[in-house]
């Protein structure tokens, strides 16, 4: 390990009041630290006062009611893939769940690092963004919620304040007629970072697209919804050439980058085919 | 009952399983103090100061410069150029600078982070291109480590007289061995008791030649012994002789022991790798398509030092023609310095390059002449009687043809070569099927064995128990095991006899490196020749007659030491009468056998994520006697998979000569999930000067798999692939190429 540990404090909040102190001291969350530990183990952690939160109740577990499926968040990827009502309702959290890391980081990491985190290359947003989610964060001052398409505000990057933590994100079963598609381009079939993923829900009628929901991951500096896609396809019948039109319209949306795990030439490619995968398997 | 040919367990299992062997980071000595290596952040330029920023207390730590040294200051291999730590020329980045130590091995952290170089910058070299082009010389008068030139016959006259001239150019990239377990080593070092070294290494008398003029020592005053090993595949070959001089050093001055362990990301970011390579080909067929010129240009980067360069340069070189026979024949050859960490050993050691390179060309000249890959392959293969490529003639019967046919057969080539062409048409998803052949000459090159005149000894206990003394080291592969299996037969006795003694250099001879597969081939033959030898010690002390049983043979061993004192046989190497080598022209037999192999695989290519999977593969090969099946077929499968990661995942990312993607979530190494079932073959043709019957066959593996998977890649794709690794953007861009 390439730190120091004594440079750093390390606490732990049982209760959302100590949270809250601790917010207000300056101090971080760590709810799992499956993105802080690598970098901790780098080297590049700066020294700084964290707090573990996995011990409050509130953000722990999924309540469901018949209107809505609330995930607290402290719930950790390995819940999200076995939850019965997930796998129903909204099986692309499941699907990207499962593709996080190895199972280790899946019992480990939680819903609210993954999206506190704003990693472009996160898993859960592309399909968050398409179940239309919505998320809850919590302070002293009470407790607001946003829709989940507004919380990602750039390259790391959100809405969230100094004094406030993501309680939970709360989604809506609306989608039983919805075709629902994931796809993850990794650098491997397991243990990897993605180089570009989408999530994407459609419901067709006689052939006819009654709605779209096209979101993706890792091509721009937040995971991104494709609305210009989904407008030009709305009301449309699949062919060809409205394929063709699509794909090329998507890559108004997406602004790749040439990192160390891929190119922006190939992530813009790579989406495109994966657009027509979707559109192709609806059809 | 004969042991050799059967999978006896390994030796030393039980106790890996039961966590109960210890590697070097579950040793502890008391006192002992934890050592880091403080490394330069630029790829060349000179050393001005180095500045110790307020923010521990300074006193407490002990740093090791260059000046320190006792002795000389350079890591003692083939050449004397690379240093232990900087004096003022910086080389590469990484390059170590400065070594601390404290007992509280979390403060070093702290510590490395308050250390400033000052550092004038040079002009570095970063390519194989700017090496030749001599802007700047960064070694030696020509930036050349080393050269060779093989030439036979008349190959420009072939040129002009030939049917058809077909050309192409060959790229390899680098490659991490990532052994389980990092680099570490704990040292003791002090004027009284001279240097003892415990590391993880594969060859411990190579850490104790360096370590003599370190030290300026008398060599009785350097112990080293190896710990157990978390797998080496080349990287512990001759990296341990750095870590384990900077241990001692930081010992010396400390005089405390000292452990340096490293963690994976420095291991990555610091020690050799793959030498990457580029390999033009020029070949002349007749109107028969025979082959009957070859003209190879091989060039490999060695990195900023010599080190194994030379070597590796020489076993690519002489395997560059593959199995394929050419009456005339130019091989020009180089390895260049480069501004990057030195390249080094790595399983097959600059084989895999060249013949990645010949499989390549003779795929693509298949193609290009409209013929049938394995009937062009086959009208062109060496034979029995006719003269490879490195000026050996094939004394030996040679199982080419039927190695080829039980890979055809086994995997159906023929039947799934055309079948996928046509279930190609409607579908997104390419599959293919490629073949490679080649083959794989074991142990030292040339006059290398002779050179070395390795040393192995068999010793009774007074328990009559027989010990196994040589300088091979069990890295994985199964050293203790087949050492056991050919004494046992060789005495006659029982495998749990036999007992494999910790390699120490204070108490084994020097058997030489563990490294090209020699330590089953050659050393295994001297471990069966010294077990005759005490055997015969028995008998002519009349305690033993010819035939004879297991409980006699015990009583007379004990009786032996009893009687008349220790009982020991060993036997040293002495070539073989029919290898012959001319050094001068590096032409003549090069290795005393060879290992030929067929390897097959079967692809799928996703049209639209460009990603490649291995869905299954097929390794046949023909090693002599295989000793331990279960063995041979792991060490087959593990190289294959490595193999797969060579071709299509493990791509390192130079940014200014440093690896930036050190880690194991970026530099990418394929899973379990990206690895397909392995069907493994062997052929036997026994071998009578290897052990037990034995050739080599740990490099095969690495040798095979690339070739044949882009080999099965164009089969899918119908496009011509030249480069590794063939990462999903290299594809895209290659196709998109194509469709222009």
């Amino acid at each position: 390990m390439r730190a120091y540990l004594p440079d750093y404090s390390f606490h732990r909040a049982k209760t959302l009041t100590e949270a809250f102190s601790q917010l207000e001291a300056g101090a971080k969350p760590f709810a799992g630290g499956t993105d802080i530990m690598v970098l901790l183990d780098a080297g590049a952690l700066p020294p700084d006062n964290y707090f573990d939160i996995l011990a409050i109740k509130e953000l722990q577990g999924i309540r469901s009611t018949k209107k809505a499926l609330s995930l607290g968040a402290l719930t950790t990827y390995s819940e999200i893939r076995n939850h019965k009502l997930i796998q129903s309702n909204f099986p692309i959290l499941c699907a990207s769940a499962r593709e996080v890391g190895a199972i280790a980081i899946q019992n480990r990491g939680t819903i609210g690092g993954n999206i506190a985190n704003s990693s472009p290359a996160a898993d859960l947003p592309p399909g968050l963004l398409v179940y239309e989610a919505q998320i809850n964060l919590i302070s002293k001052r009470g407790l607001r919620t946003l829709d989940y398409t507004k919380f990602h505000l750039g390259y790391k990057k959100n809405e969230l304040q100094k004094d406030e933590l993501i309680h939970s994100i709360t989604l809506k079963p609306e989608f039983q007629k919805h075709h629902h598609f994931w796809r993850k381009v990794g650098s491997r079939r397991s243990q990897a970072i993605s180089k570009t993923m989408i999530a994407a829900l459609a419901k067709v009628n006689r052939k006819r697209i009654e709605d779209i929901r096209i979101a993706l991951g890792s091509v721009a500096p937040t995971a991104v919804r494709c609305l210009e896609v989904e407008t030009f396809l709305k009301g449309k019948i699949l062919s060809p050439s409205t394929i063709l039109e699509a794909k090329k319209i998507l890559s108004r949306d997406l602004h790749p980058i040439d990192d160390i795990r891929s190119t922006g030439k190939y992530r813009l490619i790579v989406s495109q085919n994966m657009l027509e995968e979707f559109l192709c398997g609806i059809g | 009952m004969t042991w050799v040919g059967k999978s006896a367990l390994r030796k030393e299992g039980d106790s890996k399983l039961r966590g109960q062997a210890k590697y070097i980071d579950d040793i502890s000595l008391s006192g002992m103090m934890h050592g880091i290596t403080v490394r330069s952040p630029i790829a060349r330029g000179l050393l001005k100061k180095i500045e110790y920023l307020p923010g521990v207390n300074w006193d407490e730590f002990i740093t090791v410069t260059a000046k320190d040294i006792p002795g000389n200051n350079y890591v003692a291999l083939i050449k004397k150029d690379q240093p232990y730590l900087v004096d003022e020329k910086i080389n590469h980045p990484e390059e170590p600078i400065l070594l601390l130590a404290h007992s509280n091995k979390h403060i070093l952290e702290k510590a490395r982070s308050l250390i400033k170089f000052h550092i004038e910058s040079l002009p570095p070299v970063f390519t194989l291109e700017e090496a030749i082009k001599q802007d700047p010389i960064i070694w030696g008068t020509n930036n050349t480590f080393k050269s060779y030139a093989i030439d036979r016959g008349d190959v420009e006259s072939a040129f002009k007289d030939a049917h058809i001239l077909l050309e192409g150019t060959y790229e390899t990239g680098a490659q991490e061995q990532l052994y389980i377990e990092p680099n570490g080593v704990i040292a003791i070092a002090n004027e009284k008791e001279g240097v003892t070294i415990w590391g993880s290494m594969q060859c411990p008398y190579y850490v104790h030649k360096a370590l003599v003029p370190l030290f300026n020592l008398p060599p009785e005053k350097i112990r080293v012994v190896q710990a157990e090993t978390g797998g080496g595949f080349g990287g512990k070959e001759e990296y341990p002789s750095v870590i384990s001089g900077h241990a001692a050093l930081l010992s010396w001055k400390a005089k405390r022991p000292v452990k340096i362990i490293y963690d994976r990301m420095e291991d990555m970011v610091a020690t050799t790798k793959r030498h990457p390579s580029k390999t033009r080909i020029k070949t002349a067929f007749d109107k028969n398509h025979k082959l009957i010129a070859l003209d190879i240009d091989f060039t490999i980067d060695g990195g900023a030092y010599a080190t194994l360069s030379s070597v590796v340069l020489s076993r690519g070189t002489l395997h560059a023609s593959g199995p394929y026979f050419s009456s005339n024949i130019k091989i020009r050859s180089r390895a260049l310095a480069t501004n990057t960490p030195p390249h080094g050993a790595f399983r097959g050691f600059g084989a895999p390059q060249s013949l990645f390179a010949i499989e390549k060309h003779m795929e693509f000249c298949a193609r290009e002449l409209k013929l049938d890959p394995v009937k062009f392959r086959k009208l062109n293969f060496i034979k029995h009687g006719e003269i490879l490529g490195c000026g050996q003639l094939v004394k030996e019967k040679i199982k080419l043809n039927s190695v080829v046919e039980k890979a055809l057969i086994e995997s159906d080539f023929h039947k799934k070569r055309k079948a996928f062409v046509k279930t190609n048409k409607n579908s997104p998803i390419k599959k293919g099927i490629g073949l490679a052949v080649f083959m794989h000459g074991a142990g030292f090159t040339g006059s290398g064995e002779t050179f070395l005149a390795s040393i192995a000894a068999v010793k009774a206990t007074p328990e009559g128990k027989i010990e196994i003394l040589t300088s091979n080291t069990e890295i994985g592969q199964g050293t203790n095991t087949i050492f056991s299996q050919m004494a046992a037969d060789a005495l006659n006795i029982d495998f749990s006899d036999i007992e494999v003694v910790q390699p120490d250099t204070a108490h084994v001879p020097n058997s030489g490196p563990t490294v090209a597969s020699r330590t089953c081939m050659i050393v295994g033959k001297l471990v069966e020749q010294a077990s005759k030898d005490l055997k015969q010690k028995l008998i002519s002390a009349q305690l033993l007659k010819e035939k004879y049983t297991r409980k006699e043979f015990i009583s007379a061993c004990k009786k032996y030491i009893k009687e008349i004192g220790e009982l020991k046989g060993s036997s040293q190497y002495k070539a073989p009468s029919h290898i012959v080598w001319d050094e001068q022209k590096y032409q003549g037999d090069a290795y005393g056998t060879y290992a030929w192999a067929a390897y097959v695989a079967e692809t799928s290519t996703d049209t639209r994520t460009f990603e490649t999977t291995v869905d299954k593969f097929w390794a046949v090969q023909e090693v002599g006697k295989v000793i331990n099946p279960l063995l041979a077929k792991g060490q087959i499968i593990g190289g294959v998979a490595q193999g797969i990661g060579y071709a299509l995942y493990e791509e390192v990312i130079w940014k200014e000569g440093r690896m930036a993607n050190n880690k194991m979530s970026n530099y990418i190494m394929p899973t379990t999930l990206d690895v397909p079932e392995i069907e493994v073959h062997f052929l036997e043709l026994p071998y009578s000067y290897g052990g037990g019957g034995s050739k080599g066959l740990g490099e095969l593996p690495l040798d095979g798999p690339s070739p044949a998977i882009l080999n099965a890649m164009e089969h899918a794709l119908k496009i011509t692939l030249r480069q590794i690794p063939m990462t999903p953007e290299k594809l895209m861009a290659q196709m998109e190429e194509i469709n222009k």
